[in-house]
């Protein structure tokens, strides 16, 4: 209030430099005047009346418009006269410069309340660090006080352990010390001992000698007869020699116990070396094999091979015969470290299991718990499934076993008939086998034939040609001489004609009839009347005509069972 | 199994023959021999003074009776009664006589442990072996009786003598590493020596038959030592009992120990069965074990029938701590049996002297723990199969097989309180001995 007061005497005055001074005042102090406004934020009506009242009177209307005017400019606001120089007030201006001033004053308004909320904040901030700051300082005040309690303590417990070590070194001390007297009472004892029995010695020899003295006249021992040894010898004078047999059958027995005690060791050393052995397979098989764990491999890739080569020699029978140092030494090492390789097999399944259960599964052959649960289910399943098959099974067994004569007899049938259809086919298909064999033969045998009878012809061929040959050398050439080449065709001709022949039912009854009559032995007798029987016919007969040969054709060059098949 | 009935005894001097045939018993300064299986009166001897100590001889055709006050002995022969022999000592007094394994010499310990005399049977040879040990197991036989070991002390150090008892040669003679030599014993197969010292040191020296030492034990140094050592029958173990209550077990290959076998007051392990006497109120009319009722009656007014209840284990023993400043306290494993078939060794704590325990060789374990009423007199195993019989005092025997045990009382009236008692050689019978009667119990084989 006083400010303004001061402030509206100058403007009264209408003095361009108090104006100035107060304009360059106000600029100087606008937190006095903010803070003026915040003392003034409610003021009643009737102090803005006159407050207001107080700045513009009747008399300075001009100066304080054009003071006011001045200040808008100043603050960039246009100019609330009409024109540059003229005393009108342009309404509308000053109802915009008000307007502006209303908003302006409201934005001011505002930042101030947020100024004013965040002073308050900090103050409470403040209030609330300097409370912690007051705790913690109480705080800091009590550990500092336990601190020093405690390190009373521990001095306390500190020199009662002290007084118990010292404690302790006295009993001990004490207990050496006793040790000491007894030990030195001991020996006391002992070289009072040894008087005494000095002493005592003394007497019993002087006793000794003075029983020995007073011998009695009898003799000693009264014997009715003297009773002969135990074992029927007699007594032997001592000599050297007995001396030295006795050495010897003490030595004698003692060689005898200790071989005795050796080969029990003997034994015990060959078990234990059986069941090392045993140990040894036994943990090689429930090692895993190298080619499924190449971790492992990489690991203990040296070892696993040392292994194969320890494996390798000392699987051997008479490596473990052999009981020098050396080789004991590799057994035990080599079984040492399959041990310890199988501890370490079952750690890391111990470890994979338990990592596994929860489901961080890196290795791919190994199962976490709930494919292992599936598994287990799946076999279960495979089990009872089994199972009820086998129930089955059994009471169609116990049907087949217990059930009336009717259904027995029926059931037989049905197998029997079952049989009887499965023979059919067998038969069947043997039928057709030996059909079929019997063609590859007819086959095979008329290609021999045919062999066999180019064979003769070429042989009678070769006879001709020779007796042409002949005829030539001795001069007359006949026109029923064929040349050679024609002879073969003749003589193909000549086959034919005899194939020909061969397959006419007469010459097979003829034949058949003379096998019959001799059937083992057909082929001796039977070759001889058939080549003129065949001759024969050729010369009578003249068709040709094609035919396959003849089935019976080959018992000329084929065995005889062939032809009894026919 | 069947009871003989009481007959007059003296001195606990029952025996059986080596041979089993016959029993010996002795009734003041009269010798009895029996027949082991009918009790028959075989033959009668009289000898002039009270029979102090009887032995057979190995072949069981003579008898040693020892009268030590007049310093007699005299042997009697089974084959022909009119044979007599007596020796005198005279005025070397007599303090210990026993046979030599050949059954033809008797070796005589004189009085004051002067010197031991060898007599002769066969001859009229006399040896003498001077500066005998005064010591409780001085003089020692090997089984097949061809060694014999003498404990000797000269110049206040101990010696061992082996001699040979075809011919009384001395083979070896050395001294032991010993304050005071208490006792020395061999190996059953005859080839190790075990010697041990007074029980104011432990120590335990191994010999061999010639002579060298294979091995010394010490368990400790100040308490007081051995008190009792056995030796199984294969050689391979001995067991030493001493004074802390431990039994501690040598292997015959190192020599080294093999378990320390302890006995606690209180049982704690689950394998061990505890066999505890009880008594049972005497009842009347109700089953006895084989014989006849009449006496059933006048026995059930006298004496009180116990039998054997499993107690659930932990079990708490009856634990004796002794006066501490007697001499040769009753601490400590006193007695030690191997069984024959080397399965069980049979134990007895002195702190807990109404208890046998019983271990498991095989297993080294404690198998079972038999509690009685009273104190253990003696305890012997079956020479041929795993059974011990135990007496307490009682007139009870007590017989113990893996397959179980049984209390057995004796018919008889009046007080029979069994002191001591010994196996026949088959295993069949044991005579039970008490101060002034014995009586012989037969078993049956199949049972327990």
């Amino acid at each position: 209030m006083g400010d303004w007061k001061t402030i509206t005497v100058p403007v009264l005055s209408s003095d361009s430099k108090n104006i100035l001074s107060y304009t360059s005042e106000r600029k100087r102090s606008p937190t006095s005047m903010n803070s003026q406004v915040l003392r003034l934020s409610l003021p009643s009506c009737k102090n803005m009346h006159s407050f207001f009242s107080a700045f513009c009177t009747e008399e300075n209307l001009d100066q304080s418009i054009a003071y006011i005017d001045r200040e808008l400019t100043t603050l960039g606001f246009p100019s609330i006269y009409a024109e540059s120089k003229g005393k009108e007030i342009n309404l509308v201006s000053v109802i915009n410069c008000m307007n502006e001033l209303l908003v302006l004053q409201h934005k001011n308004l505002r930042a101030q309340e947020e100024v004013e909320m965040q002073h308050l904040k900090l103050g409470s901030d403040m209030d609330h660090l300097q409370n912690c700051y007051a705790k913690l300082k109480e705080q800091l005040e009590l550990s500092k006080r336990e601190i020093v309690g405690l390190q009373e303590r521990d001095r306390q417990l500190q020199s009662k352990n002290r007084n118990l070590h010292q404690l302790l070194k006295n009993e001990k001390d004490e207990v050496q010390k006793l040790q000491n007297i007894i030990s030195s009472r001991a020996t006391q004892y002992n070289h009072d001992m040894k008087r005494k029995e000095r002493e005592y010695n003394k007497l019993k020899e002087r006793l000794h000698q003075l029983v020995m003295n007073k011998k009695d006249k009898k003799l000693a021992m009264e014997v009715l007869n003297y009773v002969g040894r135990a074992d029927g010898k007699r007594g032997a004078w001592r000599t050297d020699k007995t001396e030295a047999r006795n050495e010897e059958e003490m030595y004698k027995v003692l060689l005898s116990d200790y071989e005795q005690r050796q080969k029990q060791l003997l034994l015990a050393n060959a078990e234990l070396k059986k069941v090392l052995q045993q140990m040894k397979k036994d943990i090689i098989s429930l090692l895993p094999p190298q080619k499924q764990k190449p971790k492992e491999r990489c690991e203990d890739g040296v070892v696993l091979s040392d292994q194969e080569e320890d494996i390798g020699e000392l699987n051997k029978e008479n490596m473990w015969e052999m009981s020098c140092e050396t080789v004991r030494e590799q057994l035990t090492n080599s079984i040492r470290k399959q041990w310890r390789m199988l501890k370490n097999h079952v750690e890391k399944l111990d470890n994979q299991v338990s990592r596994g259960h929860s489901g961080a599964l890196n290795e791919k052959d190994v199962i976490s718990r709930e494919d292992h649960e599936l598994e287990t289910e799946r076999l279960e399943s495979e089990i009872q499934q089994c199972k009820e098959m086998i129930k089955t099974q059994q009471q169609l067994l116990q049907q087949q076993l217990t059930c009336d004569d009717d259904t027995t007899l029926l059931l037989q049938d049905c197998y029997l008939l079952e049989e009887r259809e499965r023979l059919e086919e067998e038969w069947r298909l043997f039928r057709e086998q030996k059909k079929n064999f019997e063609k590859e033969r007819k086959s095979f045998t008329e290609a021999a034939i045919r062999l066999g009878l180019e064979r003769k012809a070429f042989e009678e061929d070769r006879g001709t040609w020779l007796k042409q040959q002949f005829l030539s050398m001795t001069g007359d050439c006949k026109s029923e001489i064929v040349t050679t080449p024609s002879a073969f065709l003749k003589s193909k001709y000549l086959v034919q004609i005899m194939l020909l022949h061969n397959s006419d039912p007469d010459i097979r009854s003829v034949r058949s009839a003379s096998r019959q009559r001799k059937p083992p032995s057909v082929s001796s007798p039977a070759v001889s009347p058939e080549p003129c029987l065949i001759s024969q016919y050729i010369t009578q007969n003249s068709v040709a005509s094609e035919k396959p040969a003849a089935e019976n054709m080959p018992y000329l060059w084929v065995e005889s069972d062939k032809e009894e098949t026919e | 199994m069947d009871f003989s009935e009481l007959f007059k005894l003296s001195g606990l001097l029952g025996r059986f023959s080596p041979d089993g045939k016959c029993l010996a018993s002795c009734v003041q300064h009269r010798l009895v021999v029996r027949d082991a299986s009918s009790l028959q009166i075989l033959q009668l001897y009289t000898c002039l003074d009270q029979i102090q100590y009887i032995e057979w001889s190995s072949d069981s055709l003579f008898i040693l009776c020892a009268m030590y006050k007049r310093g007699i002995v005299q042997v009697w022969s089974l084959e022909q009664p009119d044979w007599h022999c007596k020796i005198d000592e005279g005025s070397a007094g007599l303090v210990a006589s026993c046979w030599s394994p050949d059954g033809r010499h008797i070796l005589n310990t004189t009085e004051f442990h002067l010197r031991i005399t060898v007599w002769s049977l066969c001859t009229k040879s006399v040896s003498y072996i001077k500066y005998p040990k005064a010591c409780q197991q001085g003089v020692a036989f090997t089984k097949d009786g061809r060694y014999m070991a003498v404990a000797e002390r000269r110049d206040c150090k101990d010696f061992i003598s082996i001699f040979v008892c075809n011919n009384w040669q001395l083979l070896r003679h050395f001294d032991t590493e010993t304050q005071d030599l208490f006792g020395i014993e061999w190996a059953p197969n005859g080839c190790v020596l075990a010697a041990w010292d007074t029980c104011l040191e432990y120590k335990v020296l191994l010999y061999s038959l010639d002579g060298r030492l294979l091995s010394s034990y010490r368990a400790y140094e100040w308490p007081l030592g051995v008190k009792s050592i056995a030796w199984s029958p294969s050689s391979q173990f001995l067991a030493i009992g001493s004074f802390d209550e431990k039994v501690r077990i040598l292997n015959h290959v190192t020599w080294k120990k093999i378990t320390e076998l302890d006995h606690p007051a209180t049982i704690a392990s689950k394998k061990t069965i505890v066999y505890k006497e009880v008594e049972k109120s005497p009842t009347v009319g109700t089953e006895r074990l084989s014989f006849p009722p009449t006496r059933a009656l006048a026995s059930s007014l006298f004496s009180t029938q116990s039998k054997y209840e499993i107690s659930q284990v932990p079990v708490s023993l009856q634990y004796i701590k002794p006066v501490a400043d007697r001499a040769n306290p009753k601490v400590g494993v006193g007695m030690l049996a191997f069984s024959a078939d080397n399965c069980f060794l049979a134990t007895k704590n002195d702190n807990i002297p109404s208890a046998v325990w019983i271990w498991d060789i095989r297993k080294l374990k404690l198998s079972v723990v038999l509690e009685q009423l009273c104190t253990i007199q003696c305890f012997q195993w079956d020479p041929c199969q795993s059974r011990l019989a135990v007496c307490t005092g009682s007139s009870r025997v007590y017989l113990w097989s893996p397959a179980g045990c049984v209390v057995v009382q004796v018919p008889g009236e009046g007080d029979f309180q069994i002191m001591s008692l010994s196996w026949h050689s088959s295993g069949n019978s044991m005579v039970l001995l008490s101060k002034d009667h014995f009586c012989v119990c037969y078993l049956e084989r199949e049972k327990v």
